[in-house]
C-alpha cells in the first residue's frame, strides 16, 4: 500500500502508528479479546490484518496464535496484565516450539484488575521470569511514536528470525493518547523475509542454523513437521532429559542471548563531562527528556539513556551506570522494576530512583531526585 | 511407496490401554479415506494418549494440558490448502480443562475432529476424578466411588454446533465411525469410551466398559448439525490506517509562546470529546503541536467527560497535567471530576457555567452561560469562547477545522456565532 499522506501533520495516536507498523511488517492476523487500555490496538488489528479472531479468551487467544503461527502466519494480540497473566502457559509454549508472534503488553496499574485505565510499568519484572527456567523471552519498551513505528516492526522481524514470540512493551498512556505528529518523518517498513527450509536434505525441525530451526508450516507435504512444548530433541520428538534435549533446551537460551545482539536498542544522549545520567523507558522516558533539557538549561550536564531492548538486557546498560558518579532511574512503580533487571537486589550505590504509582512521572519530580 | 501412518505397532501404552485401539483405528479410518501421513496434521494434549506423537508419520503438534483443542483450531483457521485433515487427540482430563476450547471450535463449527479419550479418569497422573468420571466409579481420588456424575461431552459439543458428534465404545474395529467423523465437513467430536488397566480397572475389578458406560447414561449413537463449515475468506476490506488519518493542515497563526494545558469537562453526550478534538485539529492548523487524551467513567454514557489538553509552540514530550493552565466546566459533573485540580491552580483561567458554585481557586474566574445554546453543543461553543477570550488560537481556525471535518451541518455554526457576539 502506498503512503499517500505525504507532508502531513495528523493527529494520532500511538495504537494505529503500531498495527500499521506491524501490518507492513507481515503480521497478517490479529486474536483480540478486550481489555482496557488495549481495545485501541484491537479495534485497529481487526480493521488492518487479513485475518482477526475474537478469541473467547485470552488462554484460547495464546493458542489460535500459535496455531496460526504454525502454518506460516505472523499473528498479533494486544492485551494487560489480566490477559497477559492467562496467556502465560501458552507463550511458554510457542516459546518451546519457536513459533513467531507478537504480544503487546499495554501496562495498567495493578494488583490483579486494579485500576484499568490508569497507566503504570509494573511488569517488568513478571516478564524477566516469565518463561519457566528463566530464559529470556525478547522485550522491546516503546518510547515514543517513532518507537511505536519502528519497534513495533522490529518486534515482527525478530519473532519470525528468531522464531519466538516478542513481546513489545507499553502502556495506557502511549497507547491511547493523541498527540500531533508528522507522518513525514516514518520511515518505509519493508515485509519481514521469511524463509522456509528448502534444501533436499532431511529436515529436523529443530536443528538449528545459526541458533535457529529453518522453519517449515505443518501444512507442507514434503517434510515431516513437528512442533512440541514439552522437552525434545532435533527431530522434536519428546525426550525426558537427555543431551541432545538438553542442548536444545539450552539453545532457547543462547538464541535469545545470542541473536538479540543484533537488537539492541537504545537512545543515549550523552553530554560530555556530565557527571549525572537520567534513565527512563516507556512512558516515563517523555518526562525525562523533559527534565534533562531544563537541567541542562540550568547549567546541569547530565546524560540520558532510554532503554528499549529490555530483556535481554544489554550489558552496556550496566556498564553506563557504572560510570558515573549518580544515576536517577525513573519508572512508574515502587519497586525499582529496571534497577532490579540490571542488578537484582544489590543497586550500586550510585544510583537514585524516582518513582509512582497511580500518576505519571512528571519532569519536575525528576529534576528534584537529580538535583539532590 | 506408501509411508504407513504409524511408525509401529507396538504402541508405548499399558498393555490393554484402550489408547492403543483408538491410535490404530485412526490410522485405519484415515487410510480408508485416502489420507496420506502429510495431508494430517494430529495435535496431542498432555496425558497418556498424548505420548502417541512420537509413533506418529503425520505430522505432530504435541501442546499443553488441555489446549489442543485450540490449538488444533489455531491450525484449522491457517489451513488454506485443501485436502488437509486437523486432528486433535485429547483425554477426559484435557477435555474438561480445556472445554471452553472445544465449544468454541463446536460453535464455530471449525473443520476438525476432536477424539476425546476418554477413560474416565486422569491416566497420566496417576488415575484421578476428572469432569468426566461416572458417579459412582472408583478412582485415586474417590475410592468409594465418584459422588457427582460426569458431562456429557457429546451433548454439550452437539448444543454448542458440531457438524458431527459420536459417542463409541472403543471395542473392537472404530475406524468406520472415525472415518465418518473424519470426513465431516465442518466439527466433529469422537467419544471413544475406554478403561485405563492402571488404574480404572484395579479400582472398579468387577465392572464392565459397557456396564459402566449404562449405568452412567451415556448413549452410545451419533448426532448431527446442519451446518455449514466455518469460513473465514470471504474477501475482507483491508483498511490502510494511515491513509483513513487525514493531515490537517496549516493555514493560521497561533500567538502562544509556550506550553499551556487546557482541560475541558462536562457530561457525557455533551460533545466534550469532539470539542477537544475540534480544538486540537485548529490548533494544529495554527501551527501548534498537541497532545489529548479523554477520560470518562467505564459506563461511559453517563457521568462526567474529561479531555486533557496540551497546546505547545514547541514538540511535546510530556503530556500529563498535574496543574493546568485553563480550565472549561460546562457541567455539574465535570466540575466534581476536577475540582480538587481547580483547587490547586494558582492562576491561569477558570471558565465555568453560570448555573455552577464557583469553587475555590488562584485561577481567574469568568462566568458564562454555555449551557444555554443547549446541553449538547455546550462544550463545542465553550471552545470558541475560550478561543476568544485567551487569544490561544484563533476562532476562525476552529470554524476552518468544522468545515473540514465536514461538520458544518452538524454542529449550529450560526447560533455559536451569534452567542459569541452576545
Ligand atoms: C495446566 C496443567 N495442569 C495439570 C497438568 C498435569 N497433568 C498432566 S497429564 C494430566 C492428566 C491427563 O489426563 P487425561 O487428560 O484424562 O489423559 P490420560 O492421561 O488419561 O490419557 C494432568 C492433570 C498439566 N500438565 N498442566
Ligand atoms: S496409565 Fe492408564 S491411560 Fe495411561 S497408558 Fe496406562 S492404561 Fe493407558
Amino acid at each position: 500500500m502506498q503512503e499517500k499522506s505525504k507532508g502531513s501533520r495528523v493527529l494520532i495516536d500511538g495504537s494505529r502508528l503500531m498495527i500499521e507498523a506491524l501490518a507492513r511488517a507481515g503480521a497478517d492476523a490479529f486474536i483480540g479479546y478486550p481489555i482496557t487500555p488495549a481495545n485501541l490496538l484491537y479495534q485497529y488489528g481487526s480493521q488492518r490484518m487479513e485475518l482477526m479472531l475474537a478469541a473467547p479468551d485470552e488462554i484460547t487467544t495464546l493458542q489460535w496464535m500459535s496455531g496460526l503461527a504454525a502454518t506460516g502466519k505472523l499473528p498479533v494480540t494486544a492485551t494487560s496484565f489480566p490477559g497477559f497473566a492467562l496467556m502465560l502457559e501458552s507463550m511458554n509454549m510457542a516459546y518451546m516450539m519457536e513459533l513467531p508472534m507478537v504480544i503487546i503488553l499495554v501496562q495498567r496499574l495493578g494488583p490483579a484488575t486494579g485500576t484499568a485505565t490508569c497507566g503504570a510499568q509494573g511488569d517488568l519484572l513478571l516478564l524477566k521470569g516469565m518463561i519457566s527456567g528463566g530464559h529470556p523471552i525478547p522485550v522491546l519498551a516503546t518510547a515514543d511514536f517513532m518507537d511505536c513505528w519502528q519497534l513495533s516492526a522490529k518486534a515482527a522481524e525478530i519473532a519470525v528470525s528468531l522464531r519466538t514470540p516478542v513481546v513489545l512493551l507499553t502502556s495506557k498512556e502511549e497507547v491511547m493518547t493523541h498527540k500531533s505528529f508528522n507522518l513525514d518523518l516514518l520511515q518505509e517498513i519493508n515485509k519481514v523475509e521469511r524463509k522456509e527450509f528448502q534444501l533436499d536434505c532431511e529436515y529436523k525441525s529443530y536443528k538449528p542454523t545459526d541458533f535457529v530451526p529453518d522453519f517449515l508450516p505443518v501444512t507442507q507435504k514434503r517434510y515431516q513437521v513437528r512442533l512440541n512444548a514439552s522437552t525434545h530433541d532435533q527431530t522434536g520428538i519428546l525426550q525426558h532429559s537427555n543431551e541432545e534435549s538438553m542442548a536444545n533446551t539450552r539453545r532457547l537460551e543462547e538464541k535469545v542471548l545470542h541473536r538479540m545482539k543484533a537488537h539492541y536498542y537504545y537512545t543515549f544522549d550523552e553530554q560530555k563531562e556530565a557527571s549525572k545520567l537520567v534513565i527512563a523507558y516507556g512512558i516515563t522516558s517523555s518526562a525525562a527528556i523533559d527534565a534533562v533539557e531544563m537541567l541542562r538549561g540550568q547549567g546541569e550536564k547530565v546524560s540520558l539513556l532510554i532503554p528499549k531492548t529490555l530483556i535481554p538486557c544489554p550489558d552496556f546498560y550496566r556498564e553506563l551506570i557504572l560510570n558515573y558518579p549518580r544515576v536517577v532511574i525513573a519508572e512508574e512503580n515502587i519497586n525499582h522494576q529496571f534497577a532490579s533487571l540490571l542488578f537484582g537486589q544489590n543497586f550500586p550505590e550510585n544510583l537514585a530512583f524516582c518513582g509512582s504509582l497511580g500518576k505519571m512521572i512528571s519532569p519536575g519530580e525528576i529534576m528534584e531526585e537529580v538535583n539532590k | 511407496m506408501n509411508i504407513p501412518f504409524l511408525k509401529t505397532d507396538a504402541l508405548p501404552f499399558c498393555k490393554g490401554c484402550g489408547h492403543d485401539l483408538i491410535a490404530k483405528n485412526t490410522t485405519r479410518a484415515l487410510e480408508k479415506l485416502g489420507f496420506k501421513p502429510l495431508d494430517v496434521i494430529i495435535v496431542t494434549d498432555i496425558g497418556c494418549h498424548g505420548i502417541i506423537d512420537k509413533c506418529l508419520n503425520t505430522h505432530t503438534v504435541h501442546g499443553l494440558h488441555g489446549r489442543s483443542a485450540a490449538l488444533g483450531a489455531g491450525i484449522t483457521f491457517g489451513v488454506e490448502e485443501p485436502g488437509k485433515k486437523v486432528i486433535v487427540f485429547i483425554g477426559d482430563g484435557g477435555s474438561t480443562i480445556g472445554l471452553q476450547h472445544i465449544m468454541e471450535a463446536a460453535r464455530l463449527n471449525l473443520n476438525m475432529t476432536v477424539v476425546v479419550h476418554n477413560n474416565f479418569l486422569y491416566g497420566m497422573t496417576g488415575g484421578q476424578t476428572s469432569g468426566l468420571t461416572p458417579h459412582g466409579f472408583n478412582t485415586t481420588t474417590s475410592f468409594e466411588g465418584n459422588p457427582y456424575a460426569g458431562y456429557d461431552i457429546c451433548a454439550l459439543s452437539h448444543t454448542a454446533g458440531a457438524s458431527h458428534v459420536t459417542r463409541v465404545m472403543g471395542i473392537g474395529d472404530i475406524s468406520d465411525k472415525l472415518a465418518v467423523a473424519f470426513g465431516t465437513r465442518g466439527f466433529s467430536l469422537v467419544e471413544v469410551m475406554e478403561i485405563c488397566p492402571s488404574y480404572g480397572m484395579k479400582l472398579n475389578p468387577k465392572r464392565k466398559l459397557s456396564e459402566i458406560v449404562e449405568s452412567a447414561g451415556k448413549e452410545i449413537g451419533e448426532w448431527f448439525n446442519q451446518r455449514e463449515p466455518f469460513n473465514i475468506r470471504q474477501g475482507k476490506k483491508i483498511a490502510d490506517l494511515l491513509e483513513k488519518t487525514r493531515p490537517v493542515e496549516k493555514g493560521f497563526k497561533s500567538y502562544l509562546k509556550k506550553n499551556t494545558s487546557v482541560i475541558l469537562s462536562g457530561s457525557a453526550g455533551e460533545g466534550v470529546q469532539l470539542a477537544a478534538s475540534l480544538l486540537c485539529k485548529a490548533a494544529m492548523r495554527s501551527g501548534l503541536s498537541i497532545t489529548q487524551k479523554g477520560s470518562y467513567p467505564v459506563t461511559v454514557g453517563v457521568g462526567f467527560s474529561t479531555a486533557e489538553i496540551n497546546l505547545s509552540p514547541e514538540e511535546i514530550h510530556f503530556h500529563g497535567i498535574a496543574v493546568p493552565d485553563m480550565v472549561v466546566i460546562t457541567s455539574g459533573d465535570g466540575l466534581a471530576h476536577n475540582k480538587q485540580r481547580i483547587a490547586k491552580m494558582k492562576d491561569g483561567f477558570l471558565f465555568i457555567d453560570q448555573s455552577l458554585e464557583v469553587p475555590s481557586t488562584g485561577a481567574q474566574v469568568i462566568q458564562h452561560n454555555f449551557r444555554g445554546i443547549g446541553a449538547r453543543n455546550a462544550s463545542i461553543f465553550s471552545i470558541f469562547f475560550l478561543a476568544m477570550k485567551t487569544g490561544i488560537i484563533s476562532t476562525e481556525s476552529i470554524l476552518k477545522t468544522i468545515e473540514e471535518e465536514g461538520m458544518t451541518e452538524k454542529l449550529p455554526v450560526a447560533k455559536i456565532k451569534e452567542a459569541l457576539v452576545q
